[in-house]
């Protein structure tokens, strides 16, 4: 079966004509040739395929395009405006927050996503308390926290320290709100 | 001879080159190379062990809307050459080992060829099959040789006499599990047939490599087949040769009327067809005087590998070299069995085969009551024991001197689990690391000027490891100019050859060509040279590979903490110190060996691909039940070097560093956890009901 969809993807209005199988990520992917997001599993297991929907982090692999007609899509690629990076990838290249760069703009977008969510007063796993008011802004997040907020992105290269000082960077600079 | 080469570029940590590229996800992997017009294959895997199949039916997956075609046996290619078992699918009806390719879809969508994959029908007539791994097996073989090329086995004295005679005997069985490689990027191919031959865009660690394998097997002059392969996801030996996915793909599309076709193996399938780590079952003997020194050691080691091609991991080789003894046994047997193809994971050898030994030495430090880095310290060989060569900056002893140092390891009570912290309980572990510093002769680059440029090419792949910014400062310094005056090219077989980047060795191989390549341009064109001039030179061989036993050398400390109730157990802190020559960038050096203690990590405590010997499957093939390493597993960790330039490693005085930080990882860990609990795990992974 066949649905015709609009998606906003980095800006830019994509009309397309999708099986309803497939999932945001391949509409991504093979559909429209926006490749900045990664097919790491396909399961929601990794995180490769992180991009902000509606300016949420998802895993786009879990997600199926159809319901997404008219949504909004900002992938890696996107978040880097005129070639100017976003500080959260300024952050990733200062740190050399990655080696293979495959997990990376899921990474990236996961960061910048979750530093919204600090700066929403959303509590995690390893919030003391765990209510809002307990939730600490972005710039506070202690290391602990970051991990806990980025260990839905996988890396097998082996970046975590790194990317935990790049997002400790960002989160310094105020760039996720 | 390549004179040394002067480090400007060289020993600066310059950000990665394709760094923009990767943090905006717009370097293009092999799947995201422009193509027209792709079509896509999902394959069919057998769903038993051993046996043939009796029929396919393709009917229902043909009758579907959009399938271009059904490959099978009976429309496949027939390969010139079949000697390889692992390559050589859809030839015969036989089957070898669950999950092997014995067909696959063709469709005008991913989601098409999916479904069509699973209409097709398939009966088999099955065969018993023996999937169980054990060192009590009466039919366990000694290969002819073991990865590599070492020998299968080696004896030096009568360790048998030294052991029956030695004041203090350590004789232990220590077990690895198999692991997967799991590079993120799953294994990628696009195949398209031109008239120029066989197009394919792969994620290798080596496209001459592959295009070297796949020529004989296509019967096709190598000239014919064009891989190209500029970034790689992470390889981690999987992709050091070409599995049998490329085959398929390449027989895929040949029925597809001239189109390419694209297959990205899953998460799953990369667990049967893509290669893996043996398990290992490894016997330690040790036997000493009171005061630690050894006199003879004894390792023996039981793995396996697939009836159908055989990969004999060299486990006990590093035992070889590592500490002195007058006696000394090493032997590798095999278990032949129906199970997917081993091969290559990051330090193959050393990383399996540092566990038992540096666990072993661990036992006898305490049996001996002697300091785990004094025992190792008094085991300090002269020369390589095997060899009788002398080492070339052999600095295991300064790494551990210095992590011991920086960790803070004289204060350490060596009593086991007298340390409470709220209800973990806490310790300490120290294991030794090694890698060999190989090189390997007969890579070529090419130097052309032009545009003001010094453009250098090579066929090098970049999976990480950051071939595109090290070689770019290596080209700088040989040829005098700036980084900014260089235009690097790797990852094509247009390229001029290059070997393998595996093993370690491929900065130490690519940089020795660019440097003789360097060298000569220099004194052909001299420093002015005009638009066009171009020349290439091959690396020649480095004649100190004949003289000293050329190693690396690591320092691995851990703290970790142990939960008393619920056996839980965090890695609190590491440190890594290491021994590799020149560092060509600290910046992605430092990722590197992190990426390694990383890994060695999750082999210490999560990875575990569980063998189901009923069925022959690897049970747990995804990351939900695959663990490795998330972010909030890793908490204080570093790695550090010695500051030094190896004269006997070529012109760039640099050993490479790929695989080193995983070895000795998990002994580590597993004597840290020993000194925290009192509990000694012999069996990786170190799950928490192993301490309760
Ligand atoms: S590809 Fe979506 S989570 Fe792995
Ligand atoms: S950088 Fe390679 S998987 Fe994260």
């Amino acid at each position: 079966m066949e649905a015709e969809i609009i998606l906003h993807v980095d800006g830019s209005r994509r009309a397309l004509t999708i099986d309803t199988r497939t999932t945001l990520l391949d509409a991504l992917r093979d559909r429209l040739g926006v490749y900045s997001p990664k097919k790491g599993c396909d399961h929601g297991q990794c995180g490769a395929c992180t991009v902000l929907l509606n300016g949420r982090r998802v895993n786009s692999c879990l997600v199926f395009a159809v319901a997404q007609d008219g949504a909004e899509v900002v992938t890696a690629a996107g978040l880097a405006e005129g070639g100017n990076l976003h500080p959260v990838q300024q952050a990733f290249l200062d740190q050399d927050a990655f080696q293979c760069g495959y997990c990376t703009p899921g990474q990236v977008c996961s960061a910048v996503g979750m530093l919204a969510e600090a700066d929403a007063a959303q509590p995690s796993y390893v919030t003391e308390g765990f209510r809002p008011e307990d939730s600490p802004a972005a710039a506070d997040l202690d290391d602990e926290e970051i991990r806990e907020r980025m260990s839905g992105n996988l890396c097998r290269c082996g970046a975590y320290v790194n990317i935990v000082a790049a997002v400790r960077q960002a989160a310094a600079g105020g760039s996720g709100a | 001879m390549t004179a040394p080469l002067e480090a400007r570029a060289m020993g600066s940590s310059i950000e990665r080159l394709d760094g923009v590229a990767k943090v905006t996800g717009t370097a293009p992997y092999a799947w995201e190379q422009p193509v027209e017009r792709p079509a896509y294959l999902h394959p069919v895997q057998s769903t038993i062990a051993l046996g043939r199949v009796t029929g396919i039916d393709t009917s229902a997956a043909e009758a579907l809307d959009g399938v271009i075609a059904v490959l099978t046996r009976h429309n496949a290619l027939r390969l010139e050459d079949t000697s390889d078992g692992e390559l050589a699918i859809l030839q015969d009806d036989a089957v070898g080992f669950r999950g092997q390719f014995i067909g696959g879809v063709i469709a005008e969508t991913p989601e098409t060829a999916r479904e069509a994959a699973a209409l097709v029908t398939v009966t088999y007539d099955q065969e018993a099959h023996d999937a169980r791994l054990s060192a009590d097996r009466d039919d366990l073989d000694a290969p002819d040789q073991v990865n590599a090329g070492f020998p299968t086995d080696t004896v030096q004295g009568d360790p048998d006499a030294a052991l029956a005679g030695a004041a203090v005997v350590i004789d232990r069985t220590y077990t690895t599990p198999a692991e997967h490689n799991n590079p993120m990027e799953p294994h990628t191919t696009v195949a398209q047939w031109t008239d120029n031959g066989l197009v394919l865009y792969d994620s290798t660690q080596g496209v001459h490599q592959v295009r070297r394998a796949l020529a004989p097997v296509f019967g096709l002059p190598i000239e014919r087949i064009h891989v190209t392969s500029p970034h790689v996801g992470g390889g981690f030996g999987s992709k050091g040769l070409p599995h049998s996915h490329v085959i398929l793909v390449a027989m895929a599309a040949q029925l597809s009327g001239g189109r390419p076709v694209k297959l990205a193996l899953t998460r799953q399938q990369l667990f049967s067809v893509a290669g893996y780590r043996t398990p290992t079952i490894q016997r330690v003997r040790l036997g000493a005087d009171r005061e630690g020194r050894l006199t003879a050691i004894v390792h023996d080691v039981v793995e396996q590998t697939s009836k159908i091609k055989e990969f004999a991991e060299q486990t006990a080789v590093p035992t070889r070299m590592m500490y002195a003894a007058e006696n000394r046994r090493t032997t590798h047997r095999l278990a032949r069995l129906d199970v997917p193809v081993p091969s290559w994971m990051r330090a193959p050898g050393e990383c399996p085969g540092m566990f038992g030994p540096e666990v072993a030495m661990d036992e006898l430090a305490e049996a001996c009551g002697v300091d785990p880095i004094e025992v190792r310290v008094r085991n300090e060989p002269h020369i390589d024991p095997e060899s009788g060569r002398p080492f070339a900056n052999r600095h295991l002893v300064a790494c551990l001197r210095e992590g011991a140092r920086r960790f803070g390891w004289e204060q350490r009570d060596h009593r086991p689990r007298v340390r409470l912290d709220g209800d973990w309980l806490a310790g300490t572990g120290v294991a030794s690391s090694t890698y060999p510093a190989r090189s390997q002769p007969g890579s070529v680059a090419r130097i052309r000027f032009a545009d003001g440029l010094f453009n250098v090419s090579i066929g090098a792949a970049d999976l990480g490891t950051g071939t595109w910014t090290v070689l770019t400062q290596v080209a700088a310094d040989a040829l005098g100019v700036g980084v900014g005056d260089v235009r690097l090219e790797i990852g094509d077989t247009a390229l001029p050859k290059a070997s393998i980047a595996g093993g370690s060795t491929g900065l130490a191989s690519w940089g020795t060509a660019i440097a003789e390549a360097g060298e000569t341009f220099l004194t052909k064109y001299g420093t002015e040279p005009e638009d066009g001039d171009e020349l290439e030179a091959a690396a020649p061989k480095n004649p100190a590979a004949d003289e000293y036993a050329m190693h690396s050398f690591g320092a691995q400390f851990a703290e970790v903490k142990v939960h008393r109730f619920t056996g839980e157990i965090r890695v609190s802190r590491m440190l890594g110190v290491f021994s590799a020559g020149r560092i060509v960038n600290p910046r992605t050096a430092r990722s590197q060996f992190l990426g390694g203690m990383t890994m060695g990590l999750g082999m210490a405590l999560h990875e575990h691909s569980v063998m189901d010997p009923r069925f022959g499957i690897i049970v747990n093939h995804d990351f939900a039940e695959y663990h490795i390493p998330a972010n909030a597993d890793v908490l204080d960790m570093d790695a550090i070097w010695l500051d030094e330039v190896d004269e006997h490693a070529g012109p760039l005085g640099a050993r490479g560093i790929g695989e080193i930080g995983i070895v000795g990882a998990a002994a580590a860990i597993a004597n840290a956890a020993y000194h925290a609990t009192g509990v000694r795990v012999r069996d990786l992974p170190l799950t928490p009901d192993k301490f309760l």
